[in-house]
């Protein structure tokens, strides 16, 4: 079972970085859950969901101790860093935040989100990036079945495909430079 | 049949559709707003009435018009929205025509907050509006169950004339989790009605009213709507108990609290100690029996409720545990949800106050 928390700023994508997770689960016959918390706010304020991937059937829904935290900005990284469980990961977003988590017990990657987005052709596919990293470090879902959801979701949009199966990939490349 | 994502106010119009749902009214409010902006898509696909009404009063009022006529009626909307609605919901309970509500429960009391709760236990299984009558509810804790309980409730209300309430807590409202449809169901699978008014000239004379102004008149209907809601109690309540064979401490909460309480009672027993739940699947009627006799097992030292609320669901857990093992307490309100850690070790609180006494 991994319980992963993603937190954000509204309009980050946060959400639907959430929900292609918990959709790619489905997919490989998993069970998954996603329980997102948000405010009333169409964008800014923040945004997070919890998504647990599992090959048990899943009780709490919640994510209060994560083994994973992907924060795509400061405050999210600030607010959730303490929560993780011991011997975690931590993915945030180094353009738009610090690194320091304060604590030696979590691994954090620190990964210039919205720079290799702007990259791989459009900034609001900084979520992607974070996934690709995600799934390169936990192989929580296989690589195979998000780019298999991508092209489900951006069906009769080839081009915003691309550029999130760009984004992506260049998530999955950022964690192999630094573990290597 | 595979299973697909849904968000549980999706799954509930799914359950509703599915069991032969035409008519639907509401009023917005969150967190049930996805339910609306559903059925307003998939209704006119299947011929059925979507409106959105001018208010919460007004929708009840519509549900009561087309459930008269013998359409499986629904309206949804959120607690301050379900409070605006109890005068409706009396004069349906009381003409007997059955129909859905859906009660996706934030905090509360007043306008309150958009975020979890279940503050809403007393309104729902004690009547809620005026007068000497029940609702039969059904309290979903995951996505599933919102779909199943939904196309449940459809049935049990026609069987019993009974309005049914599917009462969900915020979190069922957001939560997305895999779900397998039941099938459509053929409206000519449905029950006739004869009671229904849909305008069959010629024959006798159908009247539904909620106003029998003789009391001679009126007592042996109340009385008749009692009798009914002792057959609901015989024959429908429902719970599911999870590890309690050997529990020490039995966890009980509905919703999704229960799932919390689950994963909590298994933390415990990976701590040694042995924790169990039960969770109520019916709140009207409230599964008494299986409550009591999970109180008299010799391992149980006590209960531990956990609401979303002050201490609701909490006077029904006494009533049927009944003095046999003391029954404590704890809550979150305001849209907080306890964690699986809080509830360990308001659980751990507990046994340590027992075995001291």
């Amino acid at each position: 079972m991994l319980k992963i928390l993603l937190a954000g700023q509204g309009g980050q994508g946060v959400l639907s970085a959430g929900r292609f997770l918990a959709a790619c689960g489905l997919h490989e016959g998993k069970e998954v859950s996603y329980l997102p918390a948000y405010g009333p706010e169409m964008r800014g304020g923040t945004a997070n969901c919890s998504v647990i991937v599992s090959e048990k059937p899943i009780a709490s829904p919640l994510c209060t101790v994560p083994d994973v935290l992907i924060a795509m900005n400061a405050p999210s990284f600030h607010k959730f860093a303490p929560r993780v469980a011991s011997g975690g990961i931590i993915l945030v977003n180094g353009s738009l935040s610090d690194c320091y988590a304060g604590r030696d017990d979590v691994r954090v990657y620190d990964i210039a989100a919205n720079d290799l987005a702007i990259e791989a052709g459009d900034i609001r596919s900084a979520n992607m990036i974070l996934a690709g990293a995600l799934c390169e470090l936990t192989k929580v879902v296989q690589e195979r079945s998000f780019i298999n959801c991508l092209n489900e979701q951006f069906v009769g949009k080839p081009h915003v495909c691309e550029v999130n199966k760009r984004a992506f990939a260049a998530g999955v490349a950022a964690v192999k430079e630094k573990d290597a | 049949m595979s299973k697909i994502l849904l968000h549980g106010t999706e799954a509930i119009c799914e359950g509703a559709l599915r069991n032969g749902c035409r008519a639907f009214f509401g009023y917005p409010i969150t967190p049930q707003n996805e339910v609306p902006e559903y059925m307003s898509v998939k209704m006119p696909q299947l011929g059925g009435v979507f409106v959105q009404a001018e208010s919460e009063v007004a929708a009840i009022n519509m549900v009561y018009g087309a459930a008269g006529a013998g359409v499986r009626a629904m309206t949804s909307s959120s607690s301050p929205g379900v409070s605006l609605k109890q005068e409706g919901i009396s004069y349906v309970a009381c003409a007997r025509i059955p129909c859905v509500i859906v009660n996706v429960m934030r905090a509360g009391p007043g306008l309150g907050g958009i975020q979890p709760a279940q503050g809403d236990y007393f309104q729902a299984t004690k009547g809620g509006g005026h007068g000497d009558y029940h609702l039969i509810v059904l309290a979903p804790s995951s996505v599933q169950e919102a779909c199943d309980f939904t196309y449940k409730a459809f049935d049990l209300s026609d069987k019993y004339r009974v309005p049914a309430m599917i009462l969900a807590d915020g979190m069922i409202g957001q939560l997305m989790e895999p779900v397998e449809l039941p099938p459509m169901r053929s409206l000519s699978d449905i029950p006739k009605k004869e009671w229904a008014t849909d305008g069959r000239f010629g024959e006798k004379r159908r009247i539904l009213n909620s106003l029998l102004i003789e009391p001679d008149v009126l007592e042996p209907h109340v009385n008749e709507l009692a009798a009914t809601y002792e057959e609901i109690k015989r024959n429908e309540a429902r719970c599911e108990r999870y590890k309690t064979e050997d529990a020490e401490i039995v966890l009980t909460a509905y919703g999704t609290v229960a799932r919390i309480c689950k994963s909590a009672a298994d933390k415990l027993r990976e701590q040694g100690v042995k924790a169990g739940c039960i969770r109520p699947v019916t709140v009207f009627p409230f599964p008494e029996e299986a409550y009591a006799a999970v109180a008299a097992q010799p391992s149980v030292k006590a209960f531990l409720d956990v609401e979303l609320s002050l201490g609701q669901m909490v006077e029904d857990v006494r009533l049927a545990v009944a003095g046999k093992k003391p029954v404590r307490f704890y809550g979150r309100t305001g849209g907080n949800v306890p964690s699986e850690e809080e509830i360990v070790q308001q659980a751990l609180r507990v046994l340590a106050e027992e075995k001291r006494i």
